[in-house]
């Protein structure tokens, strides 16, 4: 997009045949250390995994020679989470997704001007993304606590909550305490946490577009929206891909969240597929199986980057 | 008109957006400075002092919790990351993008998934690799763990500062009789120096935000994280000390937030080399 209008350059041995062999060995020594890392820490547990996920380790007996095929993934899907904590990872990853790509385009849009005390705003929309995961989380679970939460109490000013109000006769929503009130709070903690990240690559995108055709928009006499939709939505597709990819990996794969705020509960009604994992495997001590429900997410990941990667090369391609 | 009310929207839309990004944090800094009998008090504005703000909440964090130890650990954590990190990604991502030919050119999007690989899918075998090797419960299984996340986003990173970067100043250095090693070490570092100043402060962060790794491998308070410790030893069965937790939040962020803000612009930047030339 950016820098492909600029030809790649040759490589460094066709330029310099003289020092093309050295060039080539030093690449790999300086090559090596990362690449050997990665394969011990990232490749090596990936087949652990794999191998674990058909065995009957537990914590008491972490060995995995007792080969056992499929059965944890039957008796996994066999219990009544687990329908549950997949139906909840999904829901909360496409809702996630939705919102954050739609509040990213206009919080870019923002952005992309230059207007006054730019960095003072700077600092402050990043805050969310800027603290820790299980921070954020501890604050968002005070601020919806059951109790003394500010939000109820601006909603009961507003006269919305309360007896005889819109919103019910209970003085408390009690977010973390129901199904869907308590999916719909972890996906606006969700989003609140990623719009950071989502905004500043939408931005990349955003800033890469030429400033003449809009120049010449505003020539035509094209008003805001018609802009948005026929000028940016358009050239910031492949960006919007990426910023996709990024957000529901991110959603699917965490448990801080859920983790800290529900628990996923109350039962297991806001129970998603990675805590339940976490529940299974390392607080239940059950290795294997907590392992074969986290392998249920890769199939689900990897068709979510391929499908986004392919996407993004056919628009780069057009 | 139309000028009007275009800025209008403007600094509602602002105004709006900050509006949600700093709301929950504007009530962490209330909370942080409360007294508990206006905390606890229903028919309080909760916006308000209604009693004197005070420091006993911070000062409670630091003597009567293990929060400075937390503290300690995350930075400890934080800065051998930081070279394990750099050690690893600068030379790689050299390497890839002037050393190894087209196809280390363009390898940038297969870096790029092994970063995506969530932790939770790989929680479970590494937390038997610690437990092998007697690491867990230690500050090392983390050293050991968290570069997985790191190496391969920082030499995504650096790849695309190295590749945007003109070859010609290396290639005289090359010319004017220096090694390939030194050229890289003399010219191209020096030129990336954004890109590594970025690495640098992800690399720092990670300890501090990841929570799936340090509640697995770690459970003794003495090796606890920022990150994994407070939500744990701070709420004590369905004692929550709210106002030191706040406090304990507030004083990570804060400088976080300010590190991060400073960096937009070169964080912009660095999505505008990856991944779009990358794919």
């Amino acid at each position: 997009m950016a820098t492909d209008s600029t030809a790649p350059p040759p490589a460094a041995g066709e330029r310099h045949p003289g020092i093309g062999d050295r060039s080539g060995l030093l690449g790999g020594l300086m090559l090596a250390p990362a690449v050997i890392y990665i394969v011990a820490l990232v490749g090596v547990p990936f087949m652990l995994a794999i191998a674990l996920s058909t065995s009957s380790a537990t914590v008491g007996a972490p060995g995995i020679h007792g080969f056992v095929g499929l059965q944890n993934f039957i008796d996994v899907m066999h219990q009544p989470a687990f329908p549950v904590a997949l139906r909840n990872s999904v829901i909360a990853t496409l809702a996630t997704l939705v919102v954050t790509i739609i509040f990213a385009t206009a919080e870019s849009e923002l952005f992309a001007r230059d207007f006054r005390g730019k960095w003072f705003w700077q600092i402050i929309i990043i805050l969310p993304w800027a603290m820790p995961v299980s921070l954020a989380a501890v604050n968002w679970l005070w601020l919806l606590d059951s109790q003394f939460s500010p939000v109820d109490w601006i909603l009961r000013q507003l006269h919305l909550l309360g007896p005889g109000t819109l919103l019910g006769p209970a003085n408390h929503l009690y977010y973390y305490g129901r199904e869907w009130l308590g999916l719909a709070s972890i996906t606006m903690i969700n989003v609140w946490r990623l719009l950071p990240l989502a905004t500043i690559i939408v931005l990349a995108g955003r800033t890469s577009i030429p400033r003449d055709i809009y120049e010449q928009a505003q020539v035509d006499g094209a008003g805001f929206f018609r802009v948005l939709f026929r000028i940016t939505v358009p050239a910031l597709g492949p960006i919007l891909v990426v910023v996709s990819m990024f957000t529901a990996l991110m959603v699917f794969g965490d448990m801080t969240i859920t983790a800290i705020t529900t628990h996923g509960g109350p039962g297991y009604s806001t129970q998603i597929l990675p805590y339940w994992a976490f529940v299974k495997g390392i607080d239940g001590g059950a290795l294997s199986q907590g392992a074969a429900v986290a392998l249920f997410m890769f199939p689900i990941l990897l068709a979510a980057a391929v499908l986004a990667l392919r996407m993004a090369f056919r628009q780069e391609n057009q | 008109m139309k000028g009007l009310l275009r800025r209008v929207g403007f600094w509602v839309g602002l105004l709006l957006f900050a509006l949600f990004a700093v709301f929950p944090v504007v009530w962490m800094l209330i909370s942080t400075f409360k007294q508990t009998g206006d905390l606890y008090n229903a028919g309080n504005n909760p916006f308000l002092f209604n009693l004197p703000p005070t420091l006993e909440n911070v000062t409670f964090l630091f003597t009567g919790t293990h929060y400075p130890v937390f503290l300690w650990n995350s930075f400890l954590i934080g800065v051998l990351v930081v070279v394990i990190t750099l050690s690893l990604a600068v030379p790689a991502a050299y390497s890839l993008s002037r050393l190894v030919g087209r196809w280390g050119e363009r390898s940038g999007i297969a870096i790029f998934l092994v970063y995506l690989i969530p932790p939770t899918l790989l929680f479970i075998p590494l937390f038997q690799l610690i437990s092998a090797i007697n690491a867990s419960n230690t500050i090392w299984s983390l050293v050991l763990v968290y570069p997985t996340i790191t190496v391969p986003f920082c030499t995504w990173l650096l790849l695309g500062f190295f590749k945007s970067m003109p070859r010609e100043m290396e290639e005289a250095a090359l010319i004017d009789g220096c090694s390939r090693w030194q050229a890289f070490l003399r010219v191209a570092m020096p030129m990336a120096w954004p890109g590594i100043a970025t690495c640098v402060v992800f690399a720092f962060a990670l300890p501090l935000s990841d929570y799936i790794y340090a509640a697995s491998f770690v459970s003794s308070t003495s090796a606890r994280t920022v990150s994994a410790g407070v939500p744990t030893e701070l709420i004590r069965g369905d004692v929550y000390y709210w106002q030191s937790l706040m406090a304990a939040a507030a004083i990570v962020t804060i400088p976080l937030a300010i590190a991060y803000g400073l960096l937009f612009g070169k964080l912009v930047k660095g999505f505008q080399t990856e991944p779009a030339s990358g794919v």
